[in-house]
């Protein structure tokens, strides 16, 4: 019996131990948003965050993935700023590689929040796009890179609206402190995987 | 319109059964409803034709004939109802279409399918009729009921309004009343100059569930009680199963059947890696007794030697063979390009759910007649017990338009043998290795040009395989022995020359070949672009000046060749080390042209730093889509000009994966620039116009850097650094 952690959820699958992690996530767990793309590691169709970090998800098996924090694309909330981004710059075209795209995204900006294009060209060239998205994708990053520092200097000011303020109406501030949360969810995973 | 919500895939197969299997995939464009909701069918829907339906509740369900596969034809198509039908966009669902005669392509005879940039073209009467229709039933329909004449009402946004008495009733109030009436034989269509949707660069309405995860492609559906396949397939086209050893497949945990088919062994188990981890397991003993083993050295030889020769004529104007031998200047070059793997992100899968009396097929293609008719002959049953669900596709670019329906029947042929609901998966592997490329192609060519560097002979000859010779459209595409896809872009070349020959050498190889993103133009433009520029040269001319003069008979290529360069600045100078080149294209009768900008290092890699694009296109439906699908052309085009390459040792494909049939990745992605001509011209295609310009445009900007020709594709540093040991021949 293998125990995971996806998305904050504990799960316990009966599997062999050597399977990649890729497949368990997506057939035992249902978790149809990574994707198979290659196999090895050459197209980031895959990538999930294990512990904050993106890795591909085709080359662990599952057993090396007990006892850390796996967050898929499922587990990322429609409201964070690189989905945000992904949609206002109309990014997808098949879609079937954005996942990856997406949880790589992530993953840079989590590492580095202001990043150059030389930076974006390191990350993000692992990950394949066959409808040559990349432009889209490029200016994307540097769009949810802006909206995080925007939200920063936002938390900066306000820094009471961070405490967890239930049933709040007034959509766009509500929104605002959900960010905020989230934002420092992910924070806050990254930092106890770099303790482990 | 920025929430599309996907059935789930539990809810879409119930719903799906319930409704006798026409609706794979229905979402909602309303971002009010949860993604476990399923969206259930009204009971009194009004559906004035096989493309609309409003029910009660006002929602407008739009069904699509054309499959999503980046394209954007999910967002374009319902943009042409929308404009005609005035519709609120958050009250849209899309669904994609069943297989039945009122979805047939409009172009393609009695077939369903999306390919040949045709989707906009096709429809764009088609889906404003449909609109206008049922704008004029629900019109019809409220002005009967306050009995004024329907003339004092006009349609908005899901709301039928009498601005003298200020009554307004909603679609869905008028469904019942509208549901009886006729619908009209014909309808009048709005002007363009009153046009509110159409032009407008509306967000791709599945955006949302592309980028977090939700859509459902073909890899993603499951059905109770499926099980997983993967076949081991004859190492050589044409190969066949003599006999297997299934003993240590059977022992592996989690396969339930190894079967044999008639593409090879299928290993069934219940999960990926367990029929993964199965079939290479399997002993299998082949037998290649193929008619001849394909060996891209050997094929070289064979094809150099066809294109010295003349092949069946496909243009011939004047005597290019004389006015070649009393030129003043002559040049001529041969060149080459190689066999290309779609390789679309997604591999390709069918699952399959075979019954004594149904056959339900969720896939993602883009021919659902053909694969319908072959899963009928498969199965036995009749048409209608066979049903087609489309979903997603993870990319196209061709390969899901297989006449042969080959991934189609495979699954089928394994579903027969197991008995049980089942998923055929293809690893990376199977689909590099598994046929159906772009032909390769050899082309020689000859160029004459007078004492003034005038332009008087053209002589092209093309080798290279049918993709059409037995397929469906072989009526409709081969005439006198010329398969149109094969010279598409070299005999409707543009350029004013009196003497022009262009012929076709048809090979038979046995290697399975299909059209791939631009189809034929994929190589002609290569070939007549970087020649083309080649003969500027020789008569001493700036290219841009010399195609320009050599297309006053075509003005449409010359105004994007214009645009492109002026955008580019073309002529002006540029960085130490770097070049431009041109080229201009016209295919699927769109105009395209590009000015890339490069540099080589000292190794021979070619950077491609940016690419200047300039489209006619006619009208645009919507401009950012058409962008992000030229977009998507270039980078499609490059990597081939960079690096594809399917080659053949001993009847094998030499390549795997990624590793060694790379695609651009976006360190190699250069900045691109589009600019779309404004027309009121007809719609024409955008998915592949953009792929055929790049290659040539990018070899003539390695000319402008290093003086070399490039005959080859891909630009690979070993050709580049080998091209400059060769003569220009």
């Amino acid at each position: 019996m293998i125990t995971l952690e996806v998305n904050g959820k504990k799960y316990e699958v009966e599997v062999n131990p050597d399977v990649p992690l890729l497949w368990v996530i997506r057939e035992q767990l249902g978790l149809t948003g990574t994707k198979y793309g290659c196999g090895v590691a050459q197209c980031g169709s895959c990538t999930v965050h294990i512990d904050g970090k993106a890795q591909k998800s085709c080359q662990v098996k599952v057993k090396d993935a007990q006892g850390r924090k796996i967050t898929t694309i499922e587990g990322i909330p429609d409201d964070h700023p690189v989905i945000k981004a992904w949609l206002s710059g109309n990014v997808p075209q098949c879609g079937y590689c954005q996942p990856g795209q997406v949880m790589t995204a992530i993953a840079l900006l989590d590492e580095k929040p202001r990043p150059g294009d030389n930076d974006i060209d390191d990350h993000m060239s692992g990950v394949l796009c066959r409808c040559g998205t990349y432009q889209r994708i490029r200016r994307a990053i540097h769009k949810a890179s802006a909206m995080i520092a925007a939200e920063g200097k936002q938390e900066r000011r306000n820094p009471e609206q961070d405490k967890p303020k239930k049933k709040k109406t007034g959509s766009k501030k509500s929104k605002k402190s959900q960010k905020t949360k989230k934002t420092k969810k992910t924070k806050k995973t990254k930092t106890k995987g770099e303790q482990q | 319109m920025n929430g599309i919500i996907n059935m789930t895939r539990r809810d879409f197969l119930r719903t799906g059964v319930l409704l006798g299997g026409g609706l794979v995939l229905g979402f909602s464009l309303s971002p009010q409803r949860s993604s476990g909701e399923t969206t259930t069918q009204s009971a009194h829907p009004f559906a004035p034709n096989a493309f609309i339906r409003v029910a009660p509740d006002e929602t407008v369900t739009i069904i699509i004939n054309k499959s999503e596969m980046g394209q954007g034809v999910y967002t374009a198509l319902p943009m042409l109802i929308a404009e005609e039908l005035s519709v609120d966009w958050k009250k849209v669902r899309i669904e994609a279409a069943p297989v039945a005669p009122e979805y047939n392509h409009t172009e393609w005879g009695n077939m369903q399918g999306t390919g040949g940039s045709s989707s906009i073209r096709s429809s764009w009467i088609q889906f404003r009729k449909a609109g206008a229709a049922a704008r004029v039933m629900l019109i019809t329909a409220a002005a009967d009921l306050w009995q004024v004449e329907p003339q004092t009402c006009r349609a908005k946004r899901g709301f039928v309004i009498n601005d003298a008495t200020h009554k307004r009733l909603s679609y869905g109030q008028l469904v019942e009343k509208a549901a009886l009436l006729t619908p009209p034989k014909d309808v009048e269509l709005k002007q363009p100059e009153y046009f509110t949707v159409i032009g407008k660069p509306m967000r791709r309405v599945d955006a949302r569930d592309k980028t977090n995860g939700k859509a459902v492609f073909g890899i993603d559906v499951k059905v109770p009680g499926m099980l997983t396949a993967i076949v081991a397939r004859p190492p050589v086209f044409g190969g066949r199963v003599k006999s297997f050893n299934a003993e240590k497949t059977g022992a592996v945990p989690g396969v339930k059947a190894v079967v044999e088919i008639d593409s090879g062994i299928a290993v069934v188990a219940d999960s990926f890696w367990s029929a993964k981890t199965g079939r290479d397991a399997l002993e299998i003993q082949w037998d290649e007794n193929t008619l001849s083993l394909p060996d891209t050295e050997s094929l070289r030889k064979q094809y150099t030697g066809l294109a010295a020769t003349e092949g069946a004529i496909a243009r011939k104007e004047g005597d290019a063979v004389k006015a070649f031998s009393q030129a003043a200047k002559q040049i001529s070059a041969g060149y080459e390009v190689p066999y290309l793997a779609h390789a679309p992100m997604e591999t390709l899968n069918c699952c399959v759910d075979l019954s004594a009396d149904r056959c339900d097929i969720w896939t993602g293609t883009q021919m659902q007649t053909a694969d319908r008719d072959a899963a009928a002959r498969a199965t036995g049953l009749p048409h209608e017990q066979v049903k087609i669900h489309t979903t997603f596709l993870g990319g196209g670019f061709g390969r899901r338009a297989n006449p042969w329906s080959d991934f189609v029947v495979e699954a089928v042929n394994v579903a027969k043998a197991v008995q049980r609901p089942v998923k055929t998966m293809w690893t990376r592997e199977d689909d590099i290795k598994g046929g159906y490329y772009r032909p390769m192609w050899r082309d020689q060519i000859s160029a004459g040009l007078d004492a003034e560097g005038k332009l008087i002979s053209w002589q092209h000859t093309i080798v290279g395989q049918s993709i059409i010779a037995g397929t469906p459209f072989e009526q409709m595409l081969i005439r006198n022995g010329i398969d149109a896809t094969s010279v598409e872009g070299a005999e409707d070349i543009p350029y004013s020359i009196d003497n022009i020959l262009v012929s076709l050498h048809t090979t038979k190889i046995g290697v399975p070949v299909q059209w791939w993103r631009s189809v034929g133009h994929s190589h002609t433009a290569f070939v007549v672009e970087t020649f083309i520029d080649e003969a500027a040269h020789a008569a001493g001319k700036n290219p841009y000046e010399f195609r320009s003069g050599l297309l006053t008979k075509y003005p449409r290529h010359k105004a994007v060749l214009e645009l492109a360069a002026q955008k580019a600045g073309w002529g002006e100078q540029l960085k130490a080390g770097h070049g431009q080149g041109l080229a201009v294209h016209k295919a699927f009768s769109t105009y395209v042209a590009q000015v890339a900008e490069v540099s080589v290092d000292g190794n021979g890699a070619v950077r491609v730093h940016k690419v200047v694009c300039a489209v006619d296109c006619g009208r645009v439906v919507n401009p950012d889509i058409a962008k992000a699908q030229i977009e998507s052309g270039i980078v499609f085009g490059l990597s081939a000009a960079l690096f594809g390459t399917i080659t053949f040792s001993n009847g094998r494909v030499d390549q795997n994966n990624f590793y060694d049939y790379p695609l651009l990745r976006m360190k190699d992605m250069p900045e691109i620039e589009v600019h779309i001509v404004k027309s009121e011209e007809q719609p024409t295609g955008v998915g592949e116009p953009g792929v055929p310009p790049v290659a040539p445009a990018v070899a003539n900007a390695v000319f402008a850097v290093t003086g070399m020709r490039m005959r080859q594709l891909p630009m690979t540093p070993d050709i580049i650094s080998g091209a400059a040991k060769k003569p220009h021949t």
